[in-house]
C-alpha cells in the first residue's frame, strides 16, 4: 500500500466520524497550547529580568563590604576586629586599574526632605557624578550632581520625579532648596521616570553628594560600590584588580566581596530557564493525558470499526498493514491538534504580549518544536496497543459483528 | 484447484471442544460451480472461511494451486487472498464512509496500485454492472441489490481465480437476488471457480455441483448438469 493512500484512508476514517475528530483535536490542541503558553509566560519573566539588569548598565562590577565566606586564621581573628567597611578613599582607588572606566560610591540611607510645608520620607543615596553614567540615568531637567572632588560635601541635590510631584506640586523646583535630614539643600535636578530598577524606585529617591550623605548621616562607610569595566572583555581583569587594590588598602586581607553583573545575571537566568522548562513541564502532563484519551479513543475506534477491519482482513489487508492504518489515523490526529495547539497558543501570546506589554512573552523555539514533537510522540506511542489489537482480531467473528 | 485433505476445525466453546468441521476431503477443479448446503451450524460456513484463509484448520492440509496454503504466515495468506480469492458477503460489509468507487478501490489501494489504473479499473466495472451512475454514493444511498452489487465488483476487482460467496442473496429481496446471481454467474461463465453457501433450495440448486454438509461432514456430493 502506498504512503499516500495509507494516509487518504486514515483521513477519510476522521472525516467519517467528525465529532471524535474534533474532540480529540481540541484536548491535543489545549495541551500544545498550554505548553506554549506557559513556556511564553516564563520565557517572558526571564527577558524581562534580563532587560532589567541590562538597563543597570553594562559591564557592572559591585563591591560589597564584608566576605560571607570562612577563610582560614587570619590576624584579625585574633585581635578581635570586624571586617574593614568600604570608604570613599577605597573607592576612589579602584579607579587607578587600567581596566576600570569609572567609578561611583553609594552611601544610602533615609531622611526626611521637606519644601515649604511638605515633608516626605525618601530614601537618599550619596554617590559622585559617574553614577548618573554608570547607571545610566536620564535627566527629566536640570543637570546632576557636579563632577568635583569627592570629598567635599555640596549642598546640592537631585530628585526623583515622584518627589518634585509631591513637594512642589505643579511649581518649579530647580533652585528651590529643601530640607533634607537637618541641613538644606538647593534643587539642582529632577530624574526622568525611569521605574522600578533592582528594588530602588528611582522616582522616589534623593540624589546628593556622597560627602553630603556621609555628613548627614555622621558616617565615613560605603554601602556598596559600582564600578564600570572598560569593556566585556575586561571585565575579569577588572575584578581581579579590584580585588587586588581593596586587598592592598586592607593590609592583605579580603574583606569584601566583588560581584560582576554577569554573575548575577547568570544566576538568574538560569532560575528562570528551570522555571520555564518546569512550567512547561507541568503544560506536558496534559500531553500526555491527551496522549491516553488517544489510545481510549483509538480503542474505541478498533472496537466500533471491527467489521470495517474483518472486511480489510478478507480483501487482502496483511496485519501489518492494518496496524499502519490505525497508526496513521493516529499520527494524523495529533499532528493536526498539535498544528492547531501550535496556533491557538501563539494567538494566547499575543494576547498576552497585548494585556501585558511589560512582559516580553514569547515563546522559545526549542518549546513550540517539543510540545509538536511530545504531541504526536505520545500520538504515536499510545496507538500501538489499539493499532496492534486491531489487527490481531479474528478476521471470521470480525465479519460477524460479534 | 482446491485440495483439501482430511481438513478438521474445533472450536473451544466454554471450555468443551466443538467440532465444526471433521476430516473433510474436497477437491474443487477450476471453473467449477459448487454450492453448499446444509442445515445451521453444520460447517458450511466455516469451510468457506477456511477456502477464503481468513481461518485456519485445526488440522488437515489445505493446497491452493498445487501449494500448501496452511503453513503460511498471516501476511502471506493475506497475499494469497489479495491475489487469489474473491469475498462476498450476506450483509455485503462495505465501509460506509466511502464512496460506491472508493470501495471498489480499496482492494487494489491495499496491493499498492496506482491511483489512476485503480480508478479505471472501478470506473470499468461500475458500468459493466450497471452502476455506472451510482460511483460517488456512499453505501447508505445505496439499495441492497446495488450495494451487493458493489460487494461483488471488490471482490473481482483483482480478478481473482476464486470467488466465495456466504448468502449472498439472504439479505435481498427476490428481484434483486435474482439479478445477484445473474451477475455470479456469468463471473463463473467467464471461468471464476464460484462457492456459494445458501441456505436456498433454489440457489443451491443451480449449481453444476452441489455439497450437502451435516454435523461439520460432507453428507452429499452431486454433480448434475447445467440448469
Amino acid at each position: 500500500m502506498k504512503p499516500l493512500d495509507v494516509l487518504l484512508f486514515a483521513w477519510t476514517s476522521l472525516r467519517g466520524y467528525p465529532s471524535r475528530t474534533w474532540l480529540m483535536t481540541i484536548a491535543m490542541a489545549i495541551g500544545v497550547a498550554a505548553v506554549v503558553v506557559f513556556t511564553a509566560l516564563g520565557e517572558g519573566a526571564r527577558r524581562y529580568v534580563v532587560d532589567q539588569f541590562s538597563a543597570l548598565g553594562t559591564n557592572l562590577v559591585i563591591v560589597f563590604p564584608g566576605r560571607s565566606e570562612t577563610s582560614g586564621t587570619s590576624p584579625g581573628m585574633f585581635l578581635g576586629q570586624t571586617p574593614r567597611d568600604l570608604t570613599l578613599d577605597d573607592a576612589l582607588a579602584l579607579a587607578r586599574s587600567r581596566a576600570v572606566l569609572r567609578v561611583a560610591p553609594l552611601a544610602v540611607g533615609s531622611a526626611l526632605i521637606s519644601f515649604g510645608g511638605r515633608s516626605r520620607e525618601a530614601p537618599v543615596i550619596g554617590t559622585t557624578a559617574d553614577w548618573q553614567t554608570i547607571r545610566n540615568m536620564q535627566m527629566a531637567q536640570g543637570t546632576f550632581l557636579p563632577a568635583g572632588d569627592p570629598h567635599a560635601p555640596s549642598p546640592v541635590c537631585v530628585i526623583g520625579a515622584l518627589v518634585r510631584d509631591e513637594l512642589f506640586g505643579a511649581g518649579p523646583a530647580l533652585g528651590q532648596f529643601v530640607r533634607i535630614g537637618d541641613r538644606r539643600f538647593r534643587v539642582i535636578g529632577v530624574l526622568a521616570t525611569q521605574g522600578q530598577h533592582m528594588g530602588f524606585n528611582t522616582d522616589e529617591m534623593v540624589v546628593v553628594p556622597v560627602a553630603s550623605a556621609q555628613a548627614l548621616y555622621n558616617i565615613n562607610t560605603l554601602l556598596r560600590i559600582l564600578a564600570e569595566a572598560r569593556s566585556r572583555e575586561e571585565l575579569d581583569a577588572a575584578k581581579r584588580d579590584m580585588i587586588r587594590i581593596i586587598q592592598d588598602r586592607h593590609q592583605g586581607e579580603l574583606d569584601v566581596t566583588v560581584v560582576t553583573q554577569d554573575a548575577v545575571l547568570a544566576t538568574f537566568d538560569r532560575v528562570l530557564t528551570a522555571l520555564t522548562f518546569a512550567v512547561g513541564g507541568i503544560a506536558a502532563v496534559s500531553l500526555g493525558v491527551a496522549g491516553i484519551l488517544i489510545m481510549n479513543v483509538m480503542l474505541i475506534a478498533v472496537s466500533q470499526r471491527t467489521r470495517e477491519i474483518g472486511l480489510l482482513k478478507a480483501v487482502g489487508a496483511a496485519p501489518a498493514q492494518i496496524r499502519l492504518l490505525f497508526f496513521a489515523e493516529a499520527v494524523l490526529l495529533s499532528s493536526i491538534g498539535a498544528a492547531a495547539g501550535v496556533v491557538l497558543g501563539l494567538i494566547g501570546n499575543m494576547a498576552i504580549v497585548r494585556l501585558y506589554p511589560v512582559l516580553p512573552a514569547a515563546t522559545p523555539a526549542w518549546a513550540v518544536v517539543a510540545a509538536v514533537a511530545t504531541a504526536v510522540t505520545t500520538g504515536i506511542v499510545f496507538s500501538i496497543m489499539p493499532a496492534r489489537r486491531a489487527a490481531r482480531l479474528d478476521a471470521v467473528m470480525a465479519l460477524s459483528g460479534r | 484447484m482446491i485440495n483439501l485433505d482430511r481438513i478438521s476445525r474445533v472450536f473451544q466453546v466454554g471450555g468443551q471442544p466443538v467440532h465444526a468441521l471433521r476430516e473433510i476431503t474436497l477437491a474443487v477443479e477450476p471453473g467449477e460451480y459448487v454450492s453448499l448446503m446444509g442445515p445451521s451450524g453444520s460447517g458450511k460456513s466455516t469451510l468457506l472461511n477456511i477456502v477464503g484463509l481468513l481461518d485456519r484448520a485445526s488440522s488437515g492440509v489445505y493446497r491452493l494451486d498445487g501449494k500448501d496454503v496452511t503453513s503460511l504466515s498471516d501476511e502471506e495468506q493475506a497475499h494469497v487472498r489479495r491475489e487469489k480469492i474473491g469475498f462476498v458477503f450476506q450483509f455485503f460489509h462495505l465501509v460506509p464512509r466511502l464512496s460506491a468507487a472508493e470501495n471498489i478501490e480499496l482492494p487494489m489501494a491495499l496491493a499498492g496500485i496506482p491511483a489512476s489504473e485503480r480508478q479505471a479499473r472501478a470506473r470499468e466495472l461500475l458500468d459493466a454492472y450497471g452502476l455506472g451512475e451510482r460511483a460517488d454514493h456512499r453505501p447508505d444511498q445505496l439499495s441492497g441489490g446495488q450495494r451487493q452489487r458493489v460487494a461483488i465488483a471488490r471482490a473481482t476487482v483483482m480478478r481473482p481465480s476464486i470467488l466465495l460467496a456466504d448468502e449472498p442473496t439472504g439479505n435481498l429481496d427476490r428481484a434483486s437476488g435474482k439479478e445477484v446471481v445473474q451477475l455470479l454467474e456469468s463471473l463463473h461463465e467467464n471461468r471464476v471457480t464460484l462457492l456459494v453457501v445458501t441456505h436456498d433450495p433454489e440457489l443451491g440448486r443451480r449449481a453444476h455441483r452441489q455439497l450437502r454438509l451435516m454435523d461439520g461432514a460432507i453428507a452429499e456430493d452431486r454433480r448434475e448438469a447445467a440448469g
